[in-house]
Order: C-alpha cells, then structure tokens, then sequence
C-alpha cells in the first residue's frame, strides 16, 4: 500500500508539474496574489492589527495567502484533476487494475499536500525577501502543523465536492465560485478588522476563515506559546471529517456525466 | 520417482481441473435498474484460450453484463464466476489476471506512452517487459509522446499495452474499435488475433459483424436483454444449415418460367432484374443451371453464389419484428 501510493505520487506529481491549469492556477496565481495585495495596500507605515499588536500589511498578507496556496492545491486543482480523471475513464481504468483504491486516493492527496508546502516555502521566501517577513522558528511546527491539517481538511473537502459535479467543465468554475467570495470575507483578500461584523460573522462558518486564521496565529510574531490554533484546528477537522463521510458516501470511480 | 516428474505430475493435477473449467461461467445473470430489465436471465460460458465475441445492438445489456464480470456493478440475480472468482467480492489478486480494455477511455494526462505504461506496470506483481508491451501494439516511435497528443487509434494501441503489460490471462476489450478507419481496424485485429496466440482469452464486445466473424471463435448475441443465439462465426443461428443464394441475368428473350423444371420453382426476381435461386443443394442446381444454359448457346456472366453473411443473420436475430427471442 505505501509502495503503492509512492508509486503513483511520483506519476501524480510529474503530470501535476507538466499541467498548464495547475502550473498557472496552483504554482503562479499565488504568487500574484502575494505581490499584488502586499503592493496595494502594504507599504512603508501600513499596519494591520493582529492579536498582541500590530504586523507590517505586506507582512499580514503572507499567512493569508499561504492559505489561498494549501486550499488551490488541495482543493481548486483536486476538484479539477479527479473530476476530469473520473470523467475521462482514468479512475475507471485505474480501478481495473490490482491498485488499492486507498493508494489512488492517497497518491493523489499525497501530492496536493506536497504541493502545499512547497507553495508554504515559497510564499514564506517571497515574503522574507521582497517584504522583510521573517521566518517563524518558536512557531515553525505548528505553522508546517497547520498547513499538514489544512490541506487534509480542503482534500477531503475537494473529494466531497468533486462527487457530485458531473461535467469536468464545470470543475474549475464551482471551485472558484465557492472560493473567490470566501477569500474576501475570510482574512485573506483583505483583513477582517475592517469587515462588518456581520460579514465576518458569515466567514467564521466556512473553514477558510478558519485556515487563515490558524495560520496567522502560527505566523504572528506576537503570538506566545507553540502557536497552535487548537479552536480553528478542531473547526477545520470536523469540516474535513464532514467532507470524507460525504466522499466515503458518494464517490465514484466511474463517470457520472455520460 | 524423480523429483521432476513428481514436480509435473503435481502441476499437470493442479492444471487439468483449471483447464476444464470455464474462464467465464454465467447462470441465470439479472441486472434490474428500478422496474427496468437490462438484463433479463442469461447463460453463457466462455473458453480458455478462445476469442469469445459478444454481439448485440445498443441497450442490448451488453456493458453492464461486461461491467458485472468486471466487478464494476453489482448483479441483481444470477451466478457469475470469472477465473473461478465471483467478481463483485474478487480482490487485488483477482484483478492481477484480469486486463480491460474500456469503451472509452483517455490516455493519462501529463504522461507519455513510456511513462503511463511504467505507472499500470507498477501496480502488478509479473508485469511484461514495457518497451517490448510498447512494440507488441507498434507504438515503439512514439514511446515519448505524451498521450494526449496521440490519434484516435494510437490511443486505442496504448489502451490495449495499459491492458496488456500486466500480463493478465483474460482481456475484455469493449468495442475495441469503434470509431477506427478500416487500416486502424485491420491493424488492431492484427493484435487481438497475436493476443491469442499468446495463449490468452479474449471477451471482445463489438457491432461489427466483419470484426467478429474475422477474430471470433464463438459467438454469443444478446438483444433485449436475453441470449438469442450462440455458436461459431459459421453456425450463427442456424446459417450453416441455411439455404445459398443463386442469382444471375438472364438474356432478354429468356424468361424465368423457361428454367428447367428443377429450378424455375426456385426462382424469385431480385434487384435490377436479377433472377434469384434460393438453393440448398447448390452445387446439384449449379450444374443443372450451366447445362441448360450452355445447351441453349448463353452464358450467365454476372452469376453469383453466395451463403447469407453473418450480418444478414445478426440483423434477423436482432430485429424486435422477426426475432422469435
């Protein structure tokens, strides 16, 4: 089983590398997302407040997006390659064969959150040299701790999604229709201190708000202790547990759209 | 006894019983969708060693019978034994002696052909050598190309090595085919023929009477749901035992009803002022034919002897106004 799912983690990861929708949305837009915000509205004397004082805005804008990155590789580009994989015969075909269905799907989750935290290391590095972002080191393991739970909340979160789309054309968009409002009302586009309360009341339901906000505690020079967000951590697992009992109920391996 | 031949007389006992038995047994097979019969109670067994073609029109039940035998749907009623394993239960050692080859299918996105083999290959526990699977289906020059940018019928050539490199004992190949240009197609037989000198069973799904009557050892046709013949590409619904056809032009001052008496009862007009024999001796109303018209200073030039194609018989199987099933 874990020769299995190494196997086709390496095949998964090199296709995953070699695809121009996950190279743009998944590698680049990040990125983009990281020089844009922190151009816009950082800048020399620009603060946001965070818990126990206040952080450069360039700065508050790296955890954020860090989360944007997990939840694109786990859950955008998740939902776009499995529902195309199921769609196109792939799984199906994949399933023919003596692999364990366990292995497919661990392979698969396996390079989603390899991803992520190579996406985590560039942003951290992007941020450190263009933004004088520094490189937590109390709270380093429950930063890398955080993105491990994330990113296996959002994977659940993409198989359950992906189970009940049934045209891969309508992958990416259901993805980013779900995501872009999120984004906003969640601490990642644009802080929630100055969201109305009501608007951050409704981002405090999703588990994107709760990824952002977990991991800026785990990035927040301010913070005290290890940096564990045990509130935000728990509400991101029972969503991810939410998720794979949906999965567990709905996947398919065979198409559904024809 | 030397130890050799005990080793063979064991492995001749183990072997002899797993020969006898069925690749393929199926008893009573019923798949119901709701109050919708799909499949409504079929038997058949199929051979190993042999290329077993299964025919019928579309929603004839044919893909979920292939889909039941390949453990993707459960049945409704019925047995199903496949490599003596049932398989809606059958597990990983199950499937490694099992290749499918499925209606439709796309190559592995991001992967070349070298590539997407190496990764089926890595899930059995023999597989085949991959550059010798690669130039089994004669895609040797493009074992670099990334899947995706390969034809129609290159992509199927690399379904089939996906379905071969496990080395697998019996193949579905589910309309293997369609879509192909008749070279494609020719070349493909090629390989599913080549398949079964490798000594593997072969369960081919197809519309083509041709395909079928090319690479079939036996042949089972299913319409409505139910088997409405079996046999060889040659006994198919009685066609052995039916009657030829004898048709030719005759001369304009010859009239039908001047045929010698043996014959002109036979006779029928055809197309385009053909005069048609149906014969069941035609080799006896053959001669008796050229006699008389060699007796009367013509020839038939146009003539024509031919046993009804297995196409024509198919069709009257499967035609819901002439089918007796």
């Amino acid at each position: 089983m874990i020769t299995m799912t190494s196997h086709l983690f390496r095949y998964e990861l090199r296709a995953f590398l070699r695809n121009r929708q996950s190279q743009f949305f998944t590698l680049a837009l990040p990125v983009m997302f990281l020089v844009i915000f922190a151009s816009l509205f950082g800048g020399r004397g620009h603060t946001t407040a965070v818990p126990g004082g206040q952080i450069s805005t360039s700065v508050y804008y790296v955890p954020g997006i860090i989360a944007l990155g997990v939840i694109s590789a786990c859950f955008g580009n998740l939902v776009a390659s499995v529902t195309a994989q199921r769609e196109r015969g792939v799984l199906k075909r994949r399933r023919a064969t003596p692999v364990p269905a366990g292995a497919i799907i661990a392979g698969r989750v396996l390079t989603a959150v390899v991803v992520a935290l190579f996406m985590t290391a560039v942003l951290l590095g992007i941020g450190w040299a263009a933004y004088g972002a520094h490189i937590p080191g109390r709270t380093a393991l429950a930063l890398v701790a955080t993105v491990v739970i994330g990113a296996a909340c959002f994977c659940c979160l993409g198989y359950a999604l992906t189970s009940v789309i049934h045209d891969e054309d309508a992958a990416l968009p259901a993805t980013q229709a779900l995501l872009l409002p999120l984004y906003f009302i969640s601490g990642v586009f644009v802080a929630t201190s100055i969201l109305p309360h009501w608007l951050a009341g409704v981002g405090e339901v999703f588990p994107v708000r709760h990824l952002a906000s977990a991991l800026l505690t785990a990035y927040n020079p301010h913070t005290a202790g290890l940096g564990f967000s045990g509130q935000d951590l728990l509400i991101l697992a029972a969503w991810g547990i939410a998720g794979l009992l949906i999965a567990l109920r709905r996947f398919s391996w065979l198409p559904l759209g024809r | 006894m030397d130890s050799i031949s005990e080793q063979r007389t064991a492995d001749r006992m183990a072997v002899a019983p797993a020969r006898a038995e069925p690749v393929v047994s199926v008893h009573g097979l019923v798949k119901r969708y709701g109050s919708h019969e799909a499949v409504a109670g079929i038997d058949f067994d199929v051979r190993r060693g042999e290329i077993f073609a299964f025919l019928g029109p579309n929603g004839a039940g044919k893909t979920t019978t292939v889909e039941i035998l390949e453990g993707f749907r459960p049945r409704t009623e019925g047995e199903v034994s496949v490599l003596g394993q049932d398989p809606a239960t059958a597990g990983g050692d199950w499937r490694d002696r099992v290749g499918v080859v499925l209606q439709e299918s796309e190559p592995e996105p991001g992967l070349s052909v070298r590539e997407c083999l190496a990764l089926y290959a890595g899930f059995y526990r023999a597989p085949r050598d991959i550059d010798e699977t690669i130039a089994l289906v004669g895609l040797t020059g493009k074992a670099d190309t990334l899947g995706t940018r390969l034809s129609g019928g290159q992509r199927r050539r690399l379904d089939f090595a996906i379905a071969l490199v496990g080395d697998p004992e019996l193949i579905f190949l589910d309309e293997p085919t369609t879509g192909f240009d008749p070279s494609a197609r020719r070349a493909a037989w090629e390989v599913i023929a080549g398949l079964r000198q490798l000594g593997k069973t072969i369960f081919l799904t197809t519309h083509y009477m041709d395909e079928a009557e090319y690479l079939a050892d036996r042949i089972t046709v299913l319409s409505a749901g139910r088997v409405v013949a079996d046999g060889t590409p040659r006994t198919l619904g009685g066609r052995d035992q039916m009657s030829s056809v004898i048709s030719f032009t005759l001369p304009e001052h010859v009239k039908p009803g001047d045929l010698p008496a043996g014959l002109s009862p036979l006779a029928e007009p055809g197309q385009g002022g053909l005069t048609v024999l149906h014969s069941e001796s035609p080799l006896i109303h053959l001669q008796t034919l050229g006699d008389w018209a060699l007796g009367r200073g013509f020839d038939l030039p146009d003539l024509d002897v031919h046993r009804p194609s297995l196409e024509g018989v198919y069709l009257s199987l499967t035609d819901p106004v002439t089918a007796k099933g």
